[in-house]
C-alpha cells in the first residue's frame, strides 16, 4: 500500500493505492477519475506536466509560456527543458500552437500557453 | 462626468467573469476598468497548471484560463478601457480614473469592485538585516521570469510556503537556479498540498517548517541569510541560527485584498479577511459596491473567484432594476471554535430561499472535525471533514430549507465541532 497526494487539481485529494498487484492496482480516496489514473501512474510511470516559456522574435512581449500538451514522463522533465532553452519562436504567436512537435518521442507536443502578438 | 448602470473595476479573473454574467443578465450599459495593457489580470503570470479543471473539465495554465474569459467578453462586446487606473470611489458611487486620455470622472448605479490583492512585502514581516539587492516578493519574481523574460537570481531561499512561492522554487529550478530551502514560520504549509508534492519534493528542495528568516546579510546584493527555528510562540531560538549562502531571498508570506478604493468608500472592512463585509449578495456596507474575488478574501482557486464574481454580477444587475427600495435586516454569523471567518458574514432577513453557499477558513490544522452551522441554537448543517488546515477554503452548501431557517435566525453560528 502506497499513498499519495494527488496533484491533478488543486483538491489535491489523499490516495491510497494498492500496489500489491501490478496488473490489478486498486485506488481509494479519490474524487474523480483522474484521481484513479494518477495513482495508477504514480506506481508504474509517475508523469508531470511541464510548463516553462521561451523566447520570441518581434513580439509585443519577451517570452511566451509553453507546456505540454500532457504529462511526460518525470524522468524527461530537465532534458525537455533544455530542448525549450534552444528554442526560439517568431511572433505572432496564439495559443495551441505547436512550439515543438514530439517532444523526446513521447508523442507529446509543447504548445503555447499564451497569445503573443507581432511588434 | 460619464454614467454607467455598472462600472467594474479590475479586469482579471472576478472582474471578467462579473461582467459576462451581468450582461448575460441583459445589462448593456457597463465597463470594465483595468490598470494594466492586458486583460487577465495575475493570470497572465501564472503560467504553471492546475487551473480550470471545475469550470472547464479540464486543466489549463493562467493564461489561457484568462483567454476563455477574455474571447466571452469580446464576442458580447463589453466595453473596457486598458491602463486606466481608478484613483479613487465614494460612497455616492462617483469614480475617479487615470487613464490614457487623462481623468475620468464616472458616475455609476452599481460598482463592482474585483481589484484583486497583493504581496505582504517584506516591510509587513519586519525581516531584520541588510536592504541590499536580491528581495523580491515571490510575484514580482514570477512577472519577472514569465512575462518580462529574466532571471531575479541563481541562488535562491525562499521565505513562506505559500502558493506562488512553491510554485516559484520549481520555475526558478526550471530556468537553471538552485533553490536551497523553502522555509515555512508555522508548522504546517499555506500552500496546497499538490504544489509541495510536484514542486519541491518532485527536486528534493527542503521544506523547514517551523523556520524563520532571522537576518539577511550582504552589501550591494544579497549574499547569505540566517535562518533560525522559532518555538511555539513563534519567537526565533537563536541557538539554533544557521547561515546559507544565496544571492536572492524570495517572500511569500501571504496575500492581502486590495481594499483602499473601498476604503475611499466608507465600505465597513473585516480585519479578519481584510476585504469587504459583504451580505448574502456580496454587497458591502454601501448599497449599489459589490466585491468579489480576491478583493473581497483571497481564495485558493481561480475557479471559485469566477463562481463568486459570476455572482456578483447577477446581484449587481438584481440591484440595478430592483425597484424597491428594501433595507432589510441583517444578521451577522458568528465564528468560533476554529472557524476564522466565513464569507458572506451578514445574512439578510427576507424570504429568499434559493440555496446559498457559506466559504470559510479555519485558524489551524485539524483532524476529524464536523464543520457545522448552528441557528439559534439548532444545528442545521453538519459535516464531517477528515482534515481541514488555513491552506484549504471550505465551502459549506445549504439547500432551500437549510437557507429558510438561516434568514429567520436571530444568531447563526459557523464552528468545528471535535470529534476526538
Amino acid at each position: 500500500m502506497r499513498e499519495f497526494i494527488c496533484i491533478n487539481c488543486p483538491l489535491g485529494c489523499q490516495l491510497k493505492v494498492d500496489d500489491s498487484d501490478l496488473n490489478n492496482i486498486k485506488v481509494t480516496g479519490n474524487t474523480c477519475k483522474r484521481g484513479e489514473r494518477y495513482g495508477i501512474d504514480e506506481v508504474l510511470n509517475p508523469k508531470r506536466m511541464v510548463t516553462s516559456s521561451v523566447v520570441v522574435l518581434n513580439g509585443k512581449e519577451n517570452v511566451v509560456s509553453v507546456k505540454t500538451k500532457e504529462a511526460i514522463p518525470k524522468g524527461l522533465i530537465f532534458e525537455s527543458l533544455e530542448l525549450l532553452k534552444n528554442t526560439k519562436v517568431e511572433a505572432p504567436v496564439n495559443i495551441g500552437d505547436i512550439i515543438i512537435k514530439n517532444v523526446l518521442n513521447t508523442g507529446v507536443d509543447f504548445v503555447a500557453t499564451r497569445n503573443v502578438e507581432r511588434n | 462626468m460619464e454614467k454607467y448602470n455598472l462600472v467594474i473595476v479590475g479586469g482579471g479573473p472576478a472582474g471578467l467573469a462579473a461582467a459576462i454574467s451581468a450582461y448575460d443578465k441583459g445589462e448593456r450599459n457597463m465597463i470594465i476598468l483595468e490598470r494594466e495593457p492586458k486583460l487577465g489580470g495575475i493570470l497572465n503570470q501564472c503560467i504553471h497548471n492546475g487551473f480550470g479543471l471545475h469550470t472547464f473539465n479540464e486543466e489549463l495554465t493562467g493564461p489561457e484560463y484568462a483567454q476563455r474569459y477574455i474571447d466571452e467578453v469580446k464576442k458580447r462586446n463589453i466595453k473596457y478601457l486598458l491602463n486606466t487606473t481608478v484613483i479613487n470611489v465614494s460612497d455616492k458611487k462617483e469614480i475617479k480614473a487615470l487613464s490614457e486620455d487623462g481623468l475620468l470622472n464616472i458616475e455609476a448605479k452599481a460598482i463592482i469592485l474585483s481589484c484583486g490583492c497583493r504581496e505582504r512585502p517584506r516591510g509587513g514581516i519586519n525581516i531584520a538585516g541588510a536592504r541590499c539587492a536580491g528581495i523580491y516578493s515571490a510575484g514580482t519574481a514570477q512577472k519577472l521570469v514569465n512575462i518580462e523574460g529574466y532571471m531575479p537570481g541563481k541562488e535562491v531561499v525562499i521565505l513562506g510556503s505559500g502558493d506562488i512561492g512553491l510554485i516559484m522554487a520549481r520555475r526558478m529550478i526550471f530556468e537553471g537556479a538552485k533553490v536551497k530551502a523553502v522555509v515555512e514560520l508555522m508548522p504546517y504549509s499555506s500552500g496546497l498540498n499538490r504544489n509541495i508534492v510536484q514542486c519541491l519534493n518532485d527536486f528534493n528542495i527542503p521544506l523547514m517548517f517551523s523556520h524563520t528568516v532571522v537576518d539577511i546579510k550582504g552589501k550591494k546584493r544579497v549574499e547569505s541569510v540566517v535562518i533560525a527555528e522559532v518555538d511555539e510562540r513563534l519567537n526565533p531560538k537563536m541557538e539554533t541560527c544557521q547561515e546559507i549562502k544565496c544571492d536572492t531571498l524570495l517572500l511569500s508570506v501571504g496575500l492581502l485584498p486590495e481594499n483602499e478604493l473601498a476604503r475611499g468608500a466608507s465600505v465597513d472592512l473585516s480585519r479578519i479577511t481584510r476585504g469587504a463585509i459583504v451580505d448574502d449578495q456580496l454587497m458591502t456596507s454601501i448599497p449599489g459596491i459589490f466585491e468579489c474575488g480576491n478583493v473581497l478574501h483571497v481564495h485558493d482557486l481561480v475557479d471559485y473567484v469566477s463562481e463568486e464574481a459570476k455572482e456578483a454580477g447577477e446581484k449587481a444587475y438584481e440591484y440595478i432594476y430592483s425597484s424597491k427600495d428594501e433595507s432589510y435586516e441583517k444578521t451577522l454569523i458568528k465564528t468560533e471554535n476554529g472557524v476564522r471567518y466565513t464569507v458572506p458574514e451578514l445574512i439578510i432577513k427576507n424570504d429568499d430561499y434559493n440555496p446559498l453557499t457559506l466559504k470559510l477558513r479555519v485558524g489551524n490544522v485539524y483532524k476529524k472535525v464536523k464543520l457545522e452551522v448552528s441557528c439559534d441554537g439548532d444545528v442545521i448543517y453538519s459535516r464531517m471533514r477528515p482534515v481541514v488546515a488555513p491552506g484549504e477554503m471550505e465551502k459549506i452548501d445549504l439547500k432551500s430549507e437549510q437557507v429558510e431557517k438561516l434568514r429567520k435566525a436571530t444568531e447563526i453560528k459557523v464552528y468545528l465541532r471535535s470529534q476526538e
